[in-house]
Formats: C-alpha cells, sequence, structure tokens
C-alpha cells in the first residue's frame, strides 16, 4: 500500500487503540477515527490502517478505501513546515499557478513530496477562504497574502 | 451591550486574522486599559464583515466609522484621536477611488450601499463566541414563536410561502423539501446542515458559521420541529477549524441555556446538534454522497429516489440543507413570509450571498436580492475591474457553473435567469476575470478541478471529463485541431446527459459556456496557434526587436537553454527551436526589447 515500512511500536498501538475506544468502536466513526489518527501520528501509514481496520473489525480495503478518497488524509509524513498553496479560483486567476512554480523550483519537489531533509512539504489546496488577499499560501498555520513569485525565496528564509 | 458607551468591532473572519486581527484586538484592549476606558468601551471580536479586500476592519459603533487596512499599530491613535477625542482618524477610512472623498459612514460606501443582509445579517455585529449577543439580536426568538405559537404545519406553509430555494446551488424549494420530509413516518429523523463548502472560490457558508454559528444552530432546530426530528448534524469541512471551534462554542451555550437539548422553552420538542467531520470531498456537497460520508464511507452518491427525504442517514428520513438556507430562516419565522417574498423576483425571492473575488477592485462576501444584475455588483459594489483594464468574464456557479460576457451583464441574477445563459447559482463564487485571462485555460482549470474531485463511480464523469481535460490541454499546447473542438462539445453533452449526480452532469458547464461565449477564442488556439489573452505559454513567441536591442546580453546571460545569440553591443536573435518559453528574457531585458506575441 505504500513505500514506507513502519514499525508500530505498543504505544503507537495503544493510542490507536484508545481513539477507536473513544469512539465505542463504531465503523459509523471512520472518519473521526482518521482525523484523530492523523492528528497524532502525522499520516496514516498502512501499518496504522490495519491496526484500526483490526479494532473497528472492518476490512483494511475499506479503511484504505476511505484514507484515499479524501484528499484531507495522507499516507506519506509531512515536512516540519508544510507548505499549501491555495489553488482556488480566487488565487487562480491572480497568479497562483506561477507561485506554486516557484515552490517547485526552489525545493525541487512536486506536489504531495516532502524534502529529504523532511523540512518542508508541498501541497496545493482549494480555497483556504481569504480571497481578498489571493493569491495565499500558508507555511504551517501562517498565512502569506498577496504572493509573489519572488516572494517564495524570503519565505523560504524565514524558515531556515 | 448597554454598559459600555461605545464599541470597538474587529473583524475576526479568516481573512482579517490571516492579517493578524487579532493582535489588532489585544492593542486596542491594551490602550484602552492604559487609558482607564475598559469599563466605557468595549473591544469585541466579530465574524466576517465582507470587505476583505480593505482589510483588517475595525468599526466603531454606535457612530458607524469604518476603518480599513488596520494594523496593530493603529490601535494607540484609534483609542486617542477616535474613543478620547471623538475624532475619526482620517488616515484610515476608506477612501472613495472616483471622488477620492474619506468616506466615514459605511453605508456611504459603494460596497455596501445596495447591499441587503438576511443571512449575513449578524456577521460583524455581534461577538459569534457569545450566545447573548444574538440573543440580544432577536436570536431564538424564532424558535420560541414556533414552539409557542405555530404547529409544524404552520411552519412548513410559511416556509413554503416564503419562497425561499435551497442557496447550496440546484434553488430546490425549502419549504417543499421539509414538507416531504415531515410526510415520512419513521421513529428516527434527521435534520442535516450541510457545511462542506467545496466550491474553489466561495466562502460564505465559512462566514456565517464563524460570524453567527447560533443562526444555523436555531434554524435546525425550527426545521426539526417542523419535520418531526430530534437529532441534528452539521457536516462541516475539517478544513475550517475556526467555523469548528466556533460550532462547538455555540453548542455547549445554547445547551447551557436549553436552546437545545430536551423539553426546549418547557415545550415537548427535544432536539440537539453534533458535528460531523468532512474531510475533503468536493463530491461530498452532494447529498446522498454527503450521508454516505457521515455514516463512515467513501462519499459517492446513489441514484436518487429513494431521495434522502424517505431514506438517509442510517436509512431514516433526512432533510439536508445548506448553510446558508438555514440561516435565513430565523428571519423568515420573525418577519414573516409576506416580508421575505417582497424581495427579489418572481420565482427567486430573498436575497443571495455571493463571494466576489478575481480581478475586481473589491473582493470580499455581499449580499443582495436577487435580481440585482452583475452590472450593479460588479461595477458598483466590487468597484469595477483592478488595475484599470477590462472586463472580459465572469465565472457563476464554481466548478459546475460558465463563464458569463459583457452581454450578459444587464441580466437580473437569479437561479432560473442564470440557468438559462448557460451557467448556474450555484453557492454563490463569483469570480470576475479581465482581458489577460484565457477562456480555454479557464476551462482546462475547473476540469482539472472535476478530474480531481469526481470520485470515479460513474464512467462518464470518470473517463469523460478527464478526456475533457486532456483535450484541451491538447489545445492551450498549440496541438488542437477543429475536428478537437467538434470533440470537445460532443464529448460534453454526452457527461451531461449520462452522469450519476449533479457533479458529472453540471462538470461540463465552464466548457461548453465558454465555447459558446468565447468560440474564436478557441478558433484562434487550433489555427492560428495563438493565445488572444497571451496567457498559454506553449504559444507565446518571444521575439527581439532589432530597433530597440542595445546588445547588453542580458537576455542571452539570463536564457537558461542558450536559445539566443549575439554580438555584444549588436542586435541579438532568439532560436524558436531551442525557446522554451520561460519569460526569462522578457524579464531581464531593460530596453523593452523583447516581444511577446
Amino acid at each position: 500500500m505504500s513505500s514506507i515500512k513502519i514499525e508500530l511500536r505498543q504505544e503507537d498501538l495503544d493510542k490507536i487503540h484508545e481513539i477507536c475506544d473513544s469512539f465505542d468502536n463504531e465503523p459509523l466513526e471512520l472518519i473521526n477515527v482518521l482525523h484523530r489518527t492523523q492528528e497524532h501520528f502525522g499520516y496514516l501509514p498502512a501499518e496504522v490502517q490495519e491496526a484500526i481496520a483490526a479494532k473497528l473489525n472492518i476490512s483494511t480495503a475499506q479503511v484504505y478505501g476511505v484514507v484515499t478518497f479524501y484528499s484531507f488524509f495522507t499516507m506519506t509524513p509531512k515536512g516540519k513546515h508544510p507548505i499549501s498553496i491555495c489553488m482556488g479560483t480566487a488565487c487562480y486567476v491572480r497568479g497562483a499557478e506561477k507561485v506554486l512554480d516557484e515552490f517547485r523550483k526552489e525545493l525541487s519537489i512536486q506536489v504531495g513530496q516532502t524534502t529529504a531533509d523532511g523540512k518542508f512539504s508541498l501541497s496545493s489546496l482549494r480555497c483556504v477562504g481569504a480571497c481578498g488577499l489571493a493569491p495565499v499560501v500558508l507555511v504551517g498555520e501562517k498565512t502569506y497574502g498577496r504572493v509573489a513569485p519572488d516572494d517564495v525565496k524570503a519565505i523560504l528564509k524565514e524558515y531556515e | 451591550m448597554s454598559k459600555f458607551r461605545m464599541h470597538l468591532l474587529v473583524c475576526g473572519g479568516t481573512g482579517c486574522r490571516a492579517s493578524e486581527s487579532s493582535l489588532i484586538g489585544e492593542s486596542l484592549k491594551r490602550e484602552l486599559e492604559e487609558k482607564g476606558l475598559g469599563n466605557e468601551v468595549q473591544v469585541i471580536m466579530t465574524g466576517c464583515f465582507g470587505f476583505c479586500e480593505k482589510g483588517p476592519v475595525v468599526k466603531v459603533m454606535p457612530d458607524n466609522t469604518f476603518y480599513v487596512q488596520v494594523k496593530p499599530e493603529d490601535a494607540a491613535v484609534i483609542v486617542a484621536e477616535h474613543v478620547i477625542k471623538g475624532r475619526p482618524v482620517q488616515r484610515l477610512l476608506y477612501v472613495d477611488p472616483k471622488t477620492r472623498e474619506h468616506i466615514t459612514d459605511s453605508k456611504h460606501m459603494g460596497f455596501y450601499r445596495k447591499q441587503i443582509r438576511i443571512a449575513l445579517r449578524n456577521c460583524g455585529f455581534i461577538n459569534p463566541e457569545n450566545i447573548d449577543e444574538y440573543i440580544a439580536r432577536e436570536g431564538y426568538a424564532a424558535l420560541g414563536k414556533c414552539l409557542s405559537e405555530l404547529s409544524p404545519a404552520d411552519v412548513i406553509d410559511t416556509m413554503k410561502k416564503s419562497g425561499l430555494r435551497g442557496r447550496g446551488g440546484a434553488g430546490f424549494p425549502a419549504g417543499l423539501k421539509w414538507e416531504i420530509a415531515s410526510r415520512n413516518k419513521a421513529d428516527q429523523k434527521y435534520v442535516v446542515c450541510n457545511a462542506d463548502e467545496g466550491d474553489p472560490g466561495a466562502f460564505m457558508d465559512r462566514s456565517v458559521l464563524e460570524g453567527d454559528p447560533h443562526s444555523v444552530l436555531e434554524a435546525m432546530a425550527i426545521c426539526g420541529f417542523a419535520i418531526g426530528a430530534s437529532k441534528g448534524l452539521i457536516y462541516i469541512r475539517a478544513e475550517y477549524p475556526l467555523a469548528i471551534d466556533r460550532l462547538k462554542i455555540a453548542i455547549r451555550q445554547a445547551r447551557e441555556y436549553g436552546l437545545l437539548g430536551n423539553n426546549i422553552f418547557g415545550s415537548d420538542f427535544s432536539f440537539d446538534i453534533d458535528l460531523r467531520y468532512g474531510a475533503g470531498a468536493f463530491v461530498c456537497g452532494e447529498e446522498t454522497a454527503l450521508i454516505h460520508s457521515m455514516e463512515g464511507m467513501r462519499g459517492e452518491p446513489t441514484n436518487k429516489p429513494p431521495f434522502p427525504a424517505e431514506s438517509g442517514f442510517l436509512g431514516k428520513p433526512t432533510n439536508v440543507n445548506n448553510v446558508e438556507t438555514f440561516a435565513s430562516v430565523p428571519v423568515i419565522i420573525n418577519k414573516g413570509w409576506e416580508w421575505f417574498s417582497s424581495i427579489g423576483t418572481e420565482k427567486s425571492k430573498g436575497t443571495k450571498v455571493f463571494a466576489l473575488a478575481g480581478k475586481i477592485n473589491n473582493v470580499g462576501l455581499i449580499e443582495v436580492p436577487m435580481g440585482t444584475t452583475l452590472r450593479e455588483i460588479i461595477f458598483e459594489i466590487g468597484g469595477g475591474i483592478k488595475n484599470g483594464k477590462k472586463f472580459k468574464a465572469v465565472q457563476t456557479g464554481g466548478p459546475s457553473g460558465g463563464c458569463l460576457t459583457e452581454e450578459h451583464l444587464d441580466t437580473p441574477i437569479d437561479f432560473d435567469n442564470l440557468l438559462a445563459v448557460g451557467s448556474m447559482m450555484g453557492s454563490g463564487g463569483m469570480i470576475v476575470m479581465d482581458e489577460d485571462d484565457c477562456m480555454v485555460s479557464i476551462a482546462k482549470y475547473f476540469l482539472e478541478f472535476t478530474v480531481e474531485e469526481s470520485c470515479g463511480k460513474c464512467a462518464p464523469c470518470r473517463i469523460g471529463n478527464k478526456r475533457l481535460h486532456e483535450l484541451l490541454t491538447h489545445i492551450t499546447k498549440g496541438n488542437g485541431t477543429m475536428a478537437d473542438l467538434d470533440r470537445l462539445k460532443n464529448m460534453s453533452n454526452v457527461i451531461k446527459d449520462t452522469s450519476l449526480c449533479g457533479l458529472g452532469q453540471s462538470s461540463p458547464n465552464p466548457v461548453l459556456s465558454t465555447m459558446n461565449n468565447f468560440w474564436n477564442e478557441y478558433v484562434a488556439h487550433v489555427t492560428d496557434k495563438r493565445c488572444p489573452a497571451g496567457s498559454c505559454r506553449d504559444l507565446m513567441r518571444y521575439t527581439i526587436e532589432v530597433d530597440k536591442c542595445v546588445g547588453c546580453t542580458a537576455c542571452a546571460r539570463g536564457c537558461p537553454v542558450n536559445a539566443i545569440t549575439g554580438e555584444r553591443k549588436g542586435p541579438h536573435f532568439i532560436d524558436q527551436e531551442k525557446c522554451i518559453k520561460c519569460g526569462a528574457c522578457f524579464d531581464k531585458c531593460k530596453f523593452g526589447a523583447v516581444l511577446i506575441n
């Protein structure tokens, strides 16, 4: 399912079980379980999905099906500073694509990837609702508005 | 609120918070404390004022003074000048771009003059985290009226007569929907609020939830009373953390006040609300897909019938409405259907919230009566096109809608008129485009979105949209033929006719409407291999004008593929075979000698 192989420690398993228990191991709550689990681990590797499936008594395929259906869930770890470029229509017509290209070039990674040092990851998202500031870039929780391709270097520098 | 002589309202909407409006609130409070005015003047963080372009916004009440683009360091001067001396701070006032006049009262700003706020009535007025402020503005009065004076049938009757149509996109009459759900008998029914706003460029639902969460809770309870449901669920995007927080606070406060829970207002009606989280899937805006997602499954739509009103969440009768629809309900109950139906057009009553964005001067959230024209919205409220450019098109309805042109500017906007001209209301996104935007690229952009968001269940949407996107890519790269344009049109119509749900049935709209309205632009791409807007990179041709070239070699040194040759102090040339159209030479040339055509 994913190229990254991890080994779950007992404490990881305990955490997964604790989360599932808090939703009464109810399969209807799968999406909520996944939200909480991703909050804890930062991503949802195959091994974690297997553990959830076993605990909720559903097939791993069902869990995998849901994880890969929704764009909010990810199977690869995000960087220390996740960068998201808004590609909503308002940002797009104000040049978000050029900004995204610049990030790609500067970091030498594609959308959905993380830099080798684990520092930055790149993703695009659809509309954060701050269209007045278009184009918008998010680094972690911080929002940058009216970003031009020329600003990209300076933004990255803040996190060095 | 009465014990304070003055209120400073600071916008706490997402846009303004991104510009550090919470720091402004803190600085204002600190300044007031220092001057010993903490008991006289109150600082309130409110929901969105709508005028996002000039954010962060601070409004002073009771005199309605409207400050724009405020910075945290301006707190001192606002307190010293306005609060203490009663003199508005001139440099923070909005300047009318035409008359250059400083406008103090927001009522006189072009942006607000034509607006009527029903769904957004409390956004920017109250502290969304304080239920008392909502109650002070007639909050929960409508629920009280329903429980004490009206029967469920009366409520449904009022809703039907009001003419309120669903604001989520399709415009189905809300009262009729409630009536159908009320007729189905079951031991348990559900009221669901669709807050999975996935339309890129639309943010009205989030603003209502962030600025006035109680209005949605109250309306859901009214709906529960009308259809006989005791359970409400709000399906909200996990990407809206602020809205989620405010909803949680609002639900907690409503429970504490006995406005949610058992025996509300001492009646035998009980109703409670829980949150369910989406996880980023546009198709979940479709009600059957949304219900599957709430059940912990992939958000794939199913055929209707059965409609959710018969068999919805967990197989029980379920009524799904969107946030903006719900937000209008309490006002209709309070002021009466006669009042509501007096606003708007014959078949579309009331107001509609639009998220105005793109190449427009006043980006923001507006609410106008149905029947307002695009011209009024774009040129009066929106303040016209940015940088004095020429208006080219406006895209309404998001990925399901279409591009309208100059000739549609005087069409009164309502559900039916938009459909008639090949677009749709959708959730109310309105993206304005100028002469630099290529319509083929815009169609391609929306198809890229649809391809990504198609759930994959039915073939026309899964495969067809991918083919459409490939064809459009082909055309923007200069490889298209006239036969491709025919293919594009035919396939679009097939996808519309054969897709399972609303997503596929409307996804070709951006292609068809741009083809209808900008046919020549498509033809230019395929026959002349030219992009009239100058935006498709592969169709650009960079040349150097010999007369202007001074031979400084800047372009040649900047070219990443060594496509430029020429002697120092002599004219330079671009080898079109080698050129990758990156535009570096254009950026480097200080003499305007590099031309794009």
